[in-house]
């Protein structure tokens, strides 16, 4: 039986109508089929959007992860605690794909240990954290706003100094969150040519 | 009944030392690591609140460093970045309206005013604190200047 006739013999079968199951269970089942895909699909992202995955790499776990222990992200009065995924990957679908796709070069990262040691880590962090900034920037600081929102934040409660600033570039739209709070969940890199949000002015610019 | 006023005069005297210092420690300030056994738990006090009003406090003479009367909470302060010079310093006063640091922050110890901020004024908090609402565990003497001066109480 040459590969053709194998071929036919399996469109035969494949397209004959069938005569055990009803097509009410036919339906059902592929239905379900389908459920149980997507909901792997579905499953294996969720595994990988969550900070036991992330701080799996000890990249992640012994440079980022330690500091964020010590911020008011991960323990403060309200208990409520930000994990990596919060502010890192974009909670909308699309771009949730998008993320991953890029995240496979992470991948690569550690497989080619570009970042075996924590040397290696701050010696890249300018450029990472640049990334971060720019995503953070062009998106209006989106992930910052899933929990805390320009609409909800009560001015007369904060403390003055909070309160101007926040009323002079915030509300004003000039500026967005991450333009001045950098580094609030990890150290910071060499900032000399970084300006802060409330002037334009680098350090290295005397 | 011998026995009995015998025992409750024991108990007594067993009891003393712990009505002494109850009467004691009522008023006397409360040592984080006062006198008791090492065994026992005592529960720590809650922790004082920072105090982040930002109003300006009375400097006790005329060159304290200010306190500093806002949060600083998670500041970094190496290398990499000084966060209080991305307000305090020269060029940043205006966009974040703080008051600049004085030129004694410019200057080296032969008193020459450098460019930016001396390298031995880098450290903010070496002399800036801020404060919190903790009762001081004991009294402050300090008297002002001009409390001295007016002589009443100080001058001795
Ligand atoms: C396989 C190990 C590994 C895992 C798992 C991992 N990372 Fe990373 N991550 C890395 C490495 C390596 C880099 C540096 C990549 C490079 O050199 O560009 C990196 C870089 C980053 C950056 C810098 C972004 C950029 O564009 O440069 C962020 C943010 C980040 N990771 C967040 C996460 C988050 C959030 C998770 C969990 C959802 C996660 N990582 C999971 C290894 C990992
Ligand atoms: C509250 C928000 C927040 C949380 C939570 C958070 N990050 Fe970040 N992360 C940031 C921001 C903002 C940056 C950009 C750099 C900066 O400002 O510090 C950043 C930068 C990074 C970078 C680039 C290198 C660097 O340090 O700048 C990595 C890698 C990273 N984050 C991984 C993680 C991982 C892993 C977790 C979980 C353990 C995590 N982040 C949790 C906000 C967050
Ligand atoms: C998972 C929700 C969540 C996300 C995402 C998040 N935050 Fe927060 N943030 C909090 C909570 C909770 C607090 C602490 C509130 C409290 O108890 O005072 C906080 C506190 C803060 C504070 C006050 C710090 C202080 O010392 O008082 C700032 C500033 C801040 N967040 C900025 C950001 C920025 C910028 C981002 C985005 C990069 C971000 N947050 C993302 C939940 C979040
Ligand atoms: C122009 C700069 C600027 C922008 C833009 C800005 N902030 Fe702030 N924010 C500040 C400053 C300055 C403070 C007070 C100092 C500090 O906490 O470091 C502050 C304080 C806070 C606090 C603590 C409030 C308190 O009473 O202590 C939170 C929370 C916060 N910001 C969240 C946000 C979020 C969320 C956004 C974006 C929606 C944002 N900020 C945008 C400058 C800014
Ligand atoms: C976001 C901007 C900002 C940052 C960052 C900042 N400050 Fe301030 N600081 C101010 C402002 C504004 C005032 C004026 C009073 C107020 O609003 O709290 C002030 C007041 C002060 C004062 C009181 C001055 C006086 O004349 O009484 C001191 C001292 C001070 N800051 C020290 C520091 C130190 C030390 C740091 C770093 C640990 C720091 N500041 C970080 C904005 C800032
Ligand atoms: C060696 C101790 C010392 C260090 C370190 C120091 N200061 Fe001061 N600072 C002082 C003293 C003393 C004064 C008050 C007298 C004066 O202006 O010199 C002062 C005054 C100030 C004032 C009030 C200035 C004014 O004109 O009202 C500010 C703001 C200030 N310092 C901020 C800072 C900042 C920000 C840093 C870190 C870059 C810093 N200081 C480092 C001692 C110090």
């Amino acid at each position: 039986m040459g590969i053709k006739d194998f071929a036919v013999r399996c469109w035969r079968t494949f397209s004959r109508p069938s005569v055990h199951f009803s097509l009410g269970f036919l339906t059902l089942g592929g239905f379900l089929a389908g459920v149980m895909f997507w909901g792997g699909f579905n499953t294996a992202l969720e595994t990988t959007n969550k900070e036991a995955f992330c701080i799996s790499c000890h990249e992640m776990k012994e440079n980022v992860y330690e500091e964020l222990k010590q911020t008011i992200h991960f323990t403060n009065r309200s208990g409520v605690r930000a994990t990596c995924p919060d502010c890192h990957v974009p909670h909308n679908w699309t771009d949730k794909i998008a993320r991953k796709m890029q995240a496979s070069k992470e991948v690569w990262g550690k497989i080619f240990g570009t970042i075996d040691t924590r040397e290696k880590f701050l010696d890249k962090r300018l450029e990472l954290a640049s990334h971060e900034w720019n995503r953070l920037k062009s998106n209006n600081s989106l992930e910052c706003r899933n929990c805390h929102s320009a609409e909800s934040m009560d001015i007369t409660r904060q403390n003055p100094r909070a309160a101007k600033m926040h009323e002079t570039y915030l509300f004003t739209d000039q500026k967005t969150c991450i333009d001045c709070h950098k580094g609030i969940a990890h150290r910071l890199p060499d900032m000399r040519d970084v300006p802060p949000g409330w002037t334009g002015i680098t350090s290295s610019a005397q | 009944m011998k026995i009995r006023i015998l025992l409750a005069a024991f108990a007594l005297v067993a009891a003393l030392p712990v009505l002494v210092a109850g009467a004691g420690a009522a008023d006397a300030p409360k040592l984080p690591s006062g006198p008791h056994p090492m065994v026992q738990d005592v529960p720590a006090d809650p922790m004082p609140r920072e105090i982040v009003d930002d109003v300006k406090r009375t400097r006790n003479y005329a060159d304290q460093p200010p306190l500093i009367p806002h949060a600083i909470r998670d500041y970094q302060l190496d290398l990499n970045v000084n966060k209080c010079l991305t307000c305090h310093d020269r060029k940043n006063s205006e966009g974040a309206q703080a008051p600049m640091i004085s030129i004694t922050h410019f200057q080296d110890r032969d008193g020459q005013a450098l460019g930016a901020v001396s390298p031995r004024r880098y450290f903010c908090t070496q002399c800036h604190v801020p404060q919190t609402d903790a009762r001081p565990i004991t009294g402050n003497m300090f008297k002002d200047i001009d409390t001295v001066l007016r002589g009443k109480e100080g001058g001795k």
